[in-house]
């Protein structure tokens, strides 16, 4: 028999089980939800830069997140070796700054050797696509060569904040809630990161010069902006940002290099829905996707036990679409905002 | 001159060095190449039809190659009775209330304006998508429990296996047609990214809707159009042929069944290219290439360019479709995890670009290639970190670098498409452009 | 003394020249138009003269120096402003960040500038923190004029910068033209308002099929009977 501690006078019987429907939301839906929400924001946040500066669709950005994530753990690995670590934080804080740095030095080695080239000649966005599908398979070998396709996690230091054991005794109630480092962790980087990066576009001289380029190229060509400059800020900060999704979602799941080419469609779809180009949007987009993701393939029937009177509940599980149909969410959305608002929530570019 | 000499040489090298395989390795390694090789060069050609000819971007093309793969079951399999009996009826509703559903929406949509149109029209699709699964829910579970390790699921019409290429085509052009009415007349890439979702969706489907496709549990014993080899090993006259070219019998049956793929599918692919060449060439070719080489203009002389662009998506998902039926009934069985982007998206894009983007028989070459390269480059991977690791001394880097050997194909696939695009833009046999077609080069 | 000359300009876009062997030149604080109909190459030739365009022949001197063969970046920081004809913002960006963006090569403080646009274009004040995509066509002008006067230009090279605004406005934005070329700026403008463009020239070119057919002062060409009635409507 659990301690009611918020049993209140009245209507005692109801009140907690509302609680307890609540709880189970947030365990299975707000906070799984929010933490990928995160990773898929700071996923679209990169490709709509690419998107915005360099004007196409960016088919490698999975695959440099996996590159990005493997580096880092070849990182955590040596740290851990060395004996060195922050815990009661995962090890992989701490290699993620080096992470990011091999990652930016792949980026622009790939830049210099390989798209700009076509930026010179001017080539059209779709052969742009073309070649990111090109780099996407070397990165695919070079993340193989790395780490290996095997399932690895990387998850050290204090596991959990909160545990369902430890939340059931703390509070009475019988659903329990789990808050892992790892999606805690997720959410704060990514609101640092995803500030930092509004407040270096919306305030430096090199943001603004960003969105200049992205806006006109031939006139920000006449005001004196360098490309070359833009171009590698561009790819710098993409670089760092898929490193940060990748490890993010890395710490939260698995790292698996396969999962990384399919988190695409749902990164692409949020920086759709969001308005491609459109850095705000791309964020938005992220957590769009993510909940509805999680709430369509959440079986709701659990959580109607606690709010419906037992003869109004339901036999079946009450899911929409089962888990292994997660990415055609993305998929739906995407398609209903191609069809109702192509340019995304915010407006972006359509042409 | 050189545009018949040189494809000519290069299909001469093609077909040498797969000889070189029949005398080195084996003609049942050869013929095994090439059959999937010929199967590679269909694909490839769908794949030329929306590049080449219209400059669209599929990257979803495992999804219709699954498509086309999931109608050789549906085809050919023999039927499940029992499973109709369990299941039929409530799936037959299910079917109903997806019509029911479009209908209403048609109706909704007729009724409706504006902002309040897309909602209702989204709210009528919600509302007929849970009427559907509560028919569809009790059927897929009766469907599965019958018989289980063997059936579980409705099984396929019985027809003749040859008769799921052409509906391999239909179902793969009719998903084709969905997508392209959403994501043409958008950004070019947004038809990547469309159709990289729909492939997605599509495999999905296959590998979790137990009752229509077994799943990942797969569907195997889908029945052939060319005698096996233990039938082979007992028509005399052949068993006769091999020994005088001094076969065994095992051996002859192994040939013949290959040939005999070999050449129905070479049937196909001729078929496909002689009607590919003959559309390049009409006046619809030459009004699809000049759209592609400059749509502005074309749209400005009252063009439809998205119609166009939809036609030859369809197309070429349907080509896409045909060889995707062919592949699973040359494995006799339909393996949905089979299906990865990387070997029926990618590496088709790779075998289009070398080939030639815009030029069908150089589509055909590439097919060829990039299939014989992929083979190749286990043996070769396997072989170079044989090597490698053999300069260095036992140990850790010495195991990873042989545990590195497989990586070696994504390498060669994005090196091949990397290289491809920056020196040899144009491909292996480049397009033929009448003059008139040309862009005019601005700068 | 000139302080923009381009002499026998010929260039073109691929192959097919445009500009046959044309010349303009702007003395110091004075304002030079060139006229024509459309398709005559106007556009081309400021293309040519801003060095976004090979030249087939000729040359471009600025204070009596040779920039022929420098990047339009160069020629912008050497003190050259240019207001395009089409896509002369930064739509996304804030009026306040075009301005600073027309100052992008600038590293010094440029806020006086930047007071001295405001002043000449009220309207931009107040409108300093909403985009420049959202302003009217006016308005948008401005900016465009305004952003190039960042640079502190010694000539300001502008391609129609009244197509496509009411006559009152257009009247206003002549007159703050004649208020920068009283500051001492030289200004070099393409108009298809030729009549009044002509009233407040100093010199005047018709431009015809990329060639110069008349050269005079803005009153001699606006007295001409044969440009009266070939280019001004009678
Ligand atoms: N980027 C380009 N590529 C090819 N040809 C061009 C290009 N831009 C302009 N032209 C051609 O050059 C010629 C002159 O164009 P230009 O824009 O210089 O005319 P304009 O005198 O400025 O006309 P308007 O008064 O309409 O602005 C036209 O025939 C035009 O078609
Ligand atoms: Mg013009």
């Amino acid at each position: 028999m659990p301690i009611r501690k918020f049993a209140v006078p009245s209507s005692e019987a109801e009140i907690p089980d509302f609680l307890n429907a609540i709880v189970l939301l947030a365990n299975f839906v707000v906070i799984p939800a929010t933490a990928y929400g995160a990773q898929l924001a700071l996923g679209a946040l990169g490709v709509t830069l690419v998107y915005s500066v360099l004007r196409f669709a960016n088919f490698a950005h999975g695959d440099l997140m996996a590159f990005g994530t493997a580096a880092t753990i070849l990182i955590v690995w040596l740290f851990q070796g060395w004996g060195v670590s922050l815990a009661p934080l995962p090890t992989a804080i701490l290699a993620l700054p080096l992470g990011m740095i091999i990652t930016c030095l792949l980026a622009l080695g790939t830049d210099r050797f390989v798209y700009r080239f076509y930026r010179h000649q001017r080539s059209p966005a779709i052969v742009f696509v073309m070649v990111s599908v090109g780099v996407m398979f070397i990165y695919n070998a070079l993340t193989r060569f790395l780490i290996g396709v095997d399932d690895r996690r990387f998850e050290d230091g204090e596991r959990f904040i909160v545990t369902v054991i430890g939340f059931r005794e703390a509070t009475g109630l019988d659903q329990g809630l789990a808050l892992r480092t790892s999606q805690v962790l997720t959410v704060i980087v990514m609101v640092l990161v995803t500030t930092a990066v509004f407040w270096f576009l919306r305030s430096t001289r090199t943001g603004k010069s960003m969105r200049a380029y992205s806006d006109n190229e031939d006139l920000a060509l006449l005001s004196g902006i360098n490309p070359d400059r833009v171009v590698l800020v561009t790819w710098m900060l993409a670089a760092s940002l898929a490193t940060i999704a990748g490890v993010l979602y890395g710490l939260d799941k698995s790292f698996r290099p396969f999962t990384y080419f399919q988190i695409l469609l749902p990164i692409f779809a949020a920086a759709i829905v969001g308005g491609i180009g459109q850095p705000f949007g791309a964020v938005a987009g992220g957590f769009i996707i993510a909940f509805s993701e999680v709430a369509l393939t959440y079986a709701w029937r659990g959580f109607l036990t606690h709010i419906l009177p037992p003869d109004l509940i339901p036999a079946g599980l009450v899911q929409i679409l089962s888990v292994e149909y997660k990415f055609a969410v993305s998929f739906l959305i995407l398609v209903i905002v191609l069809l109702v608002r192509p340019t995304g929530i915010i407006r972006g570019r359509v042409f | 001159m050189s545009r018949i000499a040189r494809p000519l040489a290069l299909y001469a090298v093609m077909a040498s060095l797969i000889v070189a395989v029949g005398f080195i390795q084996s003609w049942t390694v050869a013929l095994s190449i090439t059959n999937l090789a010929l199967i590679s060069a269909i694909m490839t050609l769908g794949v030329n039809i929306q590049w080449g000819y219209g400059g669209l971007f599929n990257a979803g093309i495992v999804g219709f190659a699954a498509l086309g793969g999931v109608a050789a079951v549906l085809v050919a399999m023999p039927p499940v009775t029992d499973s109709w009996i369990a299941g039929g009826t409530n799936l037959g509703l299910a079917g109903l209330a997806i019509l029911g559903t479009i209908g209403a929406a048609v109706f909704v949509r007729g009724r409706t304006h504006g902002r309040r149109r897309t909602w209702a029209t989204l709210f009528t699709i919600l509302a007929g998508y849970i009427v559907m699964r509560i028919f569809l829910d009790p059927a897929s579970d009766a469907i599965e429990a019958i018989n289980p390790s063997i059936q579980g699921y409705l099984g396929g019409l019985g027809l003749p296996v040859l008769v799921a290429w052409p509906v391999g085509g239909l179902f793969a052009a009719g998903a084709a047609y969905l997508v392209g009415k959403v994501a043409l007349g958008l950004r070019a890439d947004y038809l990547a990214i469309a159709t990289l979702g729909i492939a997605e969706i599509i495999l999905a489907i296959l590998k979790n809707e137990n009752w229509l496709t077994r799943g990942v549990k797969n569907v195997t014993g889908i029945p052939r159009p060319i005698p096996s080899e233990r039938t082979f090993q007992t028509i005399g006259w052949v068993s006769e042929l091999g020994h005088s070219f001094g076969l065994s019998p095992a051996m002859t049956a192994a040939i013949a069944n290959r040939l005999g793929y070999a050449l129905l599918f070479l049937l196909v692919l001729g078929t496909i290219l002689w009607l590919a060449e003959r559309a390049l060439n009409s006046p619809w070719g030459r009004m699809m290439r000049a759209i592609r080489d400059n749509q502005d203009a074309a749209e400005a002389m009252g063009k439809d360019v998205t119609r166009r662009h939809l036609q030859v998506f369809v197309l070429g998902s349907a080509v896409v479709g045909i060889a995707g039926a062919m592949l699973v009934t040359l494995d006799g069985q339909f393996t949905p995890t089979a299906y990865t982007p990387l070997r029926y998206t990618f590496v088709i894009w790779v075998m289009v670009i070398l080939g030639g983007s815009g030029n069908n028989w150089g589509a055909v070459l590439g097919g060829f290639v990039v299939w014989y390269t992929w083979v190749m480059a286990e043996p070769i991977g396997n072989h170079l970190a044989a090597a490698l690791a053999d300069l260095l001394p036992a140990g850790w880097l010495r195991s990873h670098i042989l545990d590195s050997a497989p990586h070696l194909r994504p390498f060669l696939m994005g090196m091949i498409l990397l290289l491809c695009l920056r020196f040899a833009p144009r491909g292996l046999i480049p397009e033929r452009r009448a003059p008139s077609t040309r862009k005019p080069e601005v700068n | 003394m000139n302080m923009l000359v381009a002499e026998n300009l010929t260039a073109g876009y691929g192959g097919v020249d445009i500009l046959h062997s044309c010349s303009f030149a702007v003395g110091a604080g004075e304002i030079a138009v060139i006229v024509g109909p459309n398709g005559a190459g106007k556009s081309t030739a400021m293309k040519a003269i801003l060095g976004m365009l090979p030249l087939r022949t000729g040359r471009v001197t600025l204070e009596g120096a040779d920039i022929t063969g420098l990047s339009p970046q160069a020629r912008v920081a050497a003190g050259m402003g240019f207001v395009p004809q089409n896509d002369n913002v930064f739509p996304t960006l804030t009026v306040e960040e075009n301005l600073e963006m027309g100052a992008f090569i600038r590293r010094d403080c440029y806020q006086d500038t930047m007071e001295s646009v405001y002043a000449l274009f009220p309207v931009l004040r107040e409108k300093r923190r909403q985009p420049a995509g959202e302003l009217s066509g006016g308005q948008r002008q401005q900016v465009a004029v305004g952003r190039a006067l960042m640079t502190q230009p010694k000539v300001l090279i502008l391609d129609e910068p009244t197509a496509g605004v009411s006559p009152i406005v257009m009247d206003e934005l002549f007159d703050r033209i004649i208020d920068i070329a009283r500051s001492g700026l030289s200004i070099l403008m393409v108009e298809q308002n030729a009549r009044q463009a002509l009233a407040i020239a100093d010199r005047g070119y018709v431009l015809v099929q990329g060639r110069n057919r008349f050269t005079a002062s803005g009153e001699t060409l606006l007295a001409d009977p044969e440009v009266r009635r070939s280019f001004l409507g009678g």
